[in-house]
């Protein structure tokens, strides 16, 4: 019998805003503790939230790049547990009207593509940090996080697997990280996942849930997610029934364990937070940011396609993301053919940043400076196999692709008469080879124009070194 | 001698006294009677005369404002930096505030000198001041009785004539009911007027700063500084500064004042009832007109507000868990028990019945049957007003029930202590500005208070009102025998 895998996800961005979500503290990651707090975070008495609009433009700027419904009205509303952590004793969150409704965002697995519908987008602040390592039978507060603006993203349970779940995950990334909204550092915490995870008999109802917390890597989600799905089912099959469960993923041993069951869930008390009048956001404001969305990257691959000729899978490699796309138009821009652009990027740029764990960003050849090795290939100075060659100097030495074609001399050889003279000496050298390629065998003629390059030291042209040694053998 | 804020203001101006002789006649005026009435929960003479000086040395300079080296007094529920704020409870005994609340800043802004922290109900939740962690208040009038709540201290003060004028703040009536109990005038402006910056949250949607002094005059002095749009608190009214003292002086010739005939019924007892006959006798003859009108939903003003206020500080007072400052429980062996032991070593009883008063009615299963519900009534009870409102220009009625009850009476009753807020209740549900102001003594020589209640942003027609009253009676100006 098989089963159905359903996944949901809840995922918290964290906003890249200069200020706090409720108080004019900075947010920036890594200062000493609790030296970016101001009376808001320490939840002193008396003290009161004032809603950053910076954190409410990133949320309406996120609805409107999943074309989702932007909420003229929302409501802040009060989220009450204690933990030392949350100074408070209430999180700032949204709960009957969030500012985000609907809105889809399309994943892709192998050749698949698919729609993920979202449920609902909305604002509310991050706790503080609980430090246990330093202080010897006693547990240290770091309010520096508490504040700090998320955007709880949180889609509808449509991923069938893990694979799927980690694909939208990634999508969901790669656009906040597009449109600017986050900086997608998973390690620094921008970035977080909880993951609903159920089984189920094809066609029956939704099984019982269990929601993976905080798992901030995909890797970690991909092997959380395949090992909760053998755990439940593993269990329905044993005749257990599951509970539903708050559980965290262990890396180390790569197994999920219960943090809190069902018994143990909060009763959070939500109610309208009377410190904040409801967020109204009007026409102009949502007409304004609209005209200030960057190209998103479905538009791009679309326009990448028309324009610039490329076949629907570069045009998408390309738009992967926002830098890598803006790297590939300054290419073109500064001269170099588009589909020459395209396979030099995608193809020996990409395998090599892949190879040094880098991404674009960290590229040491600049755009401008690949045009100019990608124009001496198009004006045929050197060939594509040398063009390989220069790349590989630019990249370590930074010096242009003409100082170093000038400098070890790579230049290609393209006089007729040159080339000639060097093919003729190959076959007078060759006669076993020439006789074999009469005798019909065609391979002998591949063997002959990669002696002709050897004896160019590379520097002839192929296509003119075949289209030779054809007329002189023909 | 006693002055008032303005005769104080004019002194001053005129170079008859300075700030710090002033502050010192205050100081020991408080030294002299505060064991007494209580009325004082700190009181630092050194920063006190320290401001004086200050206020002195600006005004020697040319710099003084309309109130500057004027003496007043803080309810403690005000963060002022360096001061303690205690907000009446043990939880935060120690809590020395590193900021000023908006009110505190703008008050020294204008030059006005801090007397002291001035004694209240427990995270002003009270109307007898028998909350608080250290200890009630007496009534200046009758030392066993109670002064009122939750601003009792300031009230208290006020009519002690321990300070020409006090800060307060008023949830379900903590300025007028006080007021009224002490014989001394006080304004609970338009929510949104005076902003809760550094103001300790006890019920956010309900809280509003306000000013009890002696006279209609002094209270809007005051409120002229207290007030005023504070972008630090997103329910500050976005508004132009106005001077409350703009209409004092206008004739009450045509202003109709509507009764709600609820306000009337069984339960106002005789002395009051007379008390107020005879001061709406008085305005007649000012010119105004009485009309009857209908509030007829005011008994569930009770209800609403005993839901909604305990729902918001259920969850306002959570900040109190030992964890960041506050009181905290010497042992404990876990998380759970630091804060099962410190809240419950640092709240009162009555901050308590409220938490789990509140806690229950936003629990889930319940949250639509109260909390909703409470709502839904709120906006009823607002709609009443309003209509009220198209009858008449302010409505007179009753601050309480009854004059001050005795100390203990009902300390141990806390549905009783409830039922007595019928009267100004409903003006916080619905937002809506009234004053107190003294009109007479009920039994045993107790004050009596008469409330006016405005519409919105009506506090200048309401001063005028009070001003005019006060200008044709003595009431104001009597002051208890100590």
């Amino acid at each position: 019998m098989t089963w159905e895998v359903v996944i949901g996800l809840e995922v918290h961005t964290q906003l890249s805003t200069q200020s706090k979500i409720f108080s004019a503290a900075s947010t920036a990651f890594g200062a000493e503790p609790n030296t970016q707090t101001a009376v808001v975070d320490i939840a002193l008495p008396g003290a009161l939230p004032v809603m950053n609009k910076v954190a409410v433009e990133k949320a309406i700027q996120f609805g409107l790049a999943i074309g989702a419904k932007v909420n003229r009205k929302s409501v802040f509303a009060r989220k009450n547990y204690f933990y030392p952590d949350l100074p408070k004793g209430y999180q700032i969150s949204q709960f009957e009207l969030p500012v985000v409704e609907g809105g889809a965002i399309t994943i892709r697995v192998g050749d698949e593509e698919k729609r993920i519908n979202l449920t609902r987008a909305h604002l509310e602040e991050d706790a503080g940090k609980s430090v246990h390592e330093d202080f010897h039978g006693m547990s240290g507060i770091d309010l520096n996080r508490a504040g700090t603006p998320l955007l709880e993203i949180v889609s509808e349970p449509e991923m069938r697997s893990a694979a799927e779940a980690v694909a939208y995950a990634k999508a969901l990334h790669s656009i906040v990280t597009w449109i600017g909204i986050c900086d997608g550092n998973m390690q620094e915490g921008s970035f977080r996942c909880d993951v609903n995870v159920s089984v189920r008999r094809p066609g029956e109802p939704l099984g019982t849930r269990r929601e993976i917390k905080n798992l901030n890597s995909f890797k970690f989600m991909e092997q959380a997610i395949k090992y909760e799905v053998n755990w439940q089912i593993e269990q329905i099959e044993d005749g257990h029934k599951i509970q539903q469960a708050t559980i965290l993923f262990d890396p180390d041993s790569g197994e999920t364990r219960m943090m809190r069951s069902k018994e143990d869930a909060h009763d959070y008390r939500y109610f309208p937070d009377p410190d904040l009048p409801p967020l109204v956001i009007s026409e102009d404001w949502i007409a304004r940011v609209r005209s200030e969305l960057p190209e998103l990257p479905e538009a791009m691959q679309a326009r990448f396609a028309q324009q610039y000729g490329l076949s629907d899978y570069d045009a998408r490699t390309l738009t992967a993301s926002k830098a890598l796309a803006g790297y590939f138009e300054a290419t073109v821009a500064a001269g170099a053919d588009a589909k020459l652009a395209s396979n030099w990027i995608t193809g020996e740029v990409a395998a090599t940043l892949n190879r040094e764990e880098q991404d674009i960003t960290a590229c040491p050849v600049a755009a401008e400076a690949l045009a100019g090795l990608i124009r001496r290939v198009m004006d045929n100075t050197i060939n594509n196999k040398t063009g390989k060659d220069v790349l590989k100097k630019m990249w370590e030495s930074g010096d242009a692709a003409d100082t170093i074609i000038e400098r070890d001399g790579l230049k290609q050889e393209n006089d007729a008469g040159a080339v000639e003279a060097i093919i003729d000496g190959v076959l007078a050298a060759n006669q076993a080879m020439v006789d074999e390629y009469k005798s019909g065998k065609e391979k002998a003629f591949n063997a002959l124009v990669g002696q002709c390059m050897k004896a160019s030291k590379g520097k002839a042209n192929p296509a003119q070194v075949n289209e030779i040694l054809k007329r002189k053998l023909g | 001698m006693t002055y008032t804020l303005k005769q104080a203001a004019e002194l001053l101006a005129a170079g008859k006294t300075s700030a710090e002789e002033l502050a010192t006649d205050y100081l020991g005026k408080i030294a002299a009677a505060n064991a007494t009435l209580n009325a004082f929960i700190t009181v630092d003479g050194d920063k006190t005369l320290a401001m004086a000086k200050a206020a002195d040395a600006a005004r020697a300079a040319g710099n003084a404002g309309l109130l500057t080296g004027v003496p007043i007094a803080h309810k403690d529920i005000f963060c002022a930096e360096g001061w303690k704020t205690t907000c009446g409870s043990k939880m935060l005994e120690h809590f020395v505030s590193p900021y000023d609340a908006h009110v505190v800043e703008q008050c020294t802004a204008a030059g006005l000198v801090t007397l002291g922290r001035t004694n209240m109900d427990e995270f002003a939740m009270g109307s007898s001041n028998e909350n608080s962690a250290f200890g009630a208040v007496k009534n200046p009038w009758d030392l066993n009785a109670v002064p009122g709540g939750s601003s009792g201290g300031s009230a208290a003060a006020v009519a002690a004539r321990l300070a020409p004028a006090a800060t307060a703040t008023d949830t379900g009536g903590s300025i007028r009911q006080p007021a009224g109990f002490c014989g001394v005038t006080g304004i609970k402006p338009t929510y949104g007027t005076v902003s809760r910056y550094g103001m300790v949250a006890y019920a956010s949607s309900l809280d509003q700063g306000g000013p009890i002094a002696q006279t209609a005059e002094d209270c809007a002095l005051l409120l002229n500084v207290m007030a005023g749009h504070d972008s630090r608190d997103s329910t500050s009214l976005e508004m132009a500064r106005e001077d409350y003292t703009r209409d004092l002086a206008k004739p009450l010739t045509g202003l109709r004042i509507g009764l709600p005939k609820e306000y009337f019924g069984t339960g106002l007892s005789a002395d009051v009832a007379q008390a107020i006959e005879a001061a709406l006798t008085e305005y007649k003859k000012l010119g105004a007109e009485v009309i009857e009108i209908s509030l007829p939903r005011t008994e569930l003003a009770i209800p609403a507000y005993y839901v909604i206020a305990p729902a918001e500080a259920s969850s306002n007072l959570s900040r109190f868990d030992g964890v960041r400052y506050g009181h905290r429980a010497a042992e404990y062996s876990d998380l759970n028990e630091m804060y099962e032991k410190s809240r419950a070593e640092g709240f009162g009883w009555e901050t308590k019945r409220r938490i789990l008063t509140g806690t229950y009615v936003l629990s889930h299963g319940y949250y639509d049957a109260y909390y909703l519900k409470a709502q839904k009534v709120r906006r009823l009870l607002t709609e009443d007003f309003l209509k009220g409102f198209t009858q008449c220009d302010i409505i007179a009625a009753p601050v309480a029930p009854s004059v001050a009850w005795n100390l203990g009476e009902k300390s141990n009753d806390p549905v009783a202590n409830y039922l007595a807020d019928i009267y100004t209740l409903g003006v916080n549900l619905a937002g809506l500005p009234a004053l107190s102001h003294p009109v007479g003594f009920g039994a045993q020589g107790r004050p009596v208070g008469l409330q006016l209640i405005g519409n919105y942003f009506g506090e200048a027609r309401l001063l005028n009102a009070a001003h005019q009253f006060q200008q044709a009676t003595d009431w104001h100006s009597r002051a208890p025998a100590l």
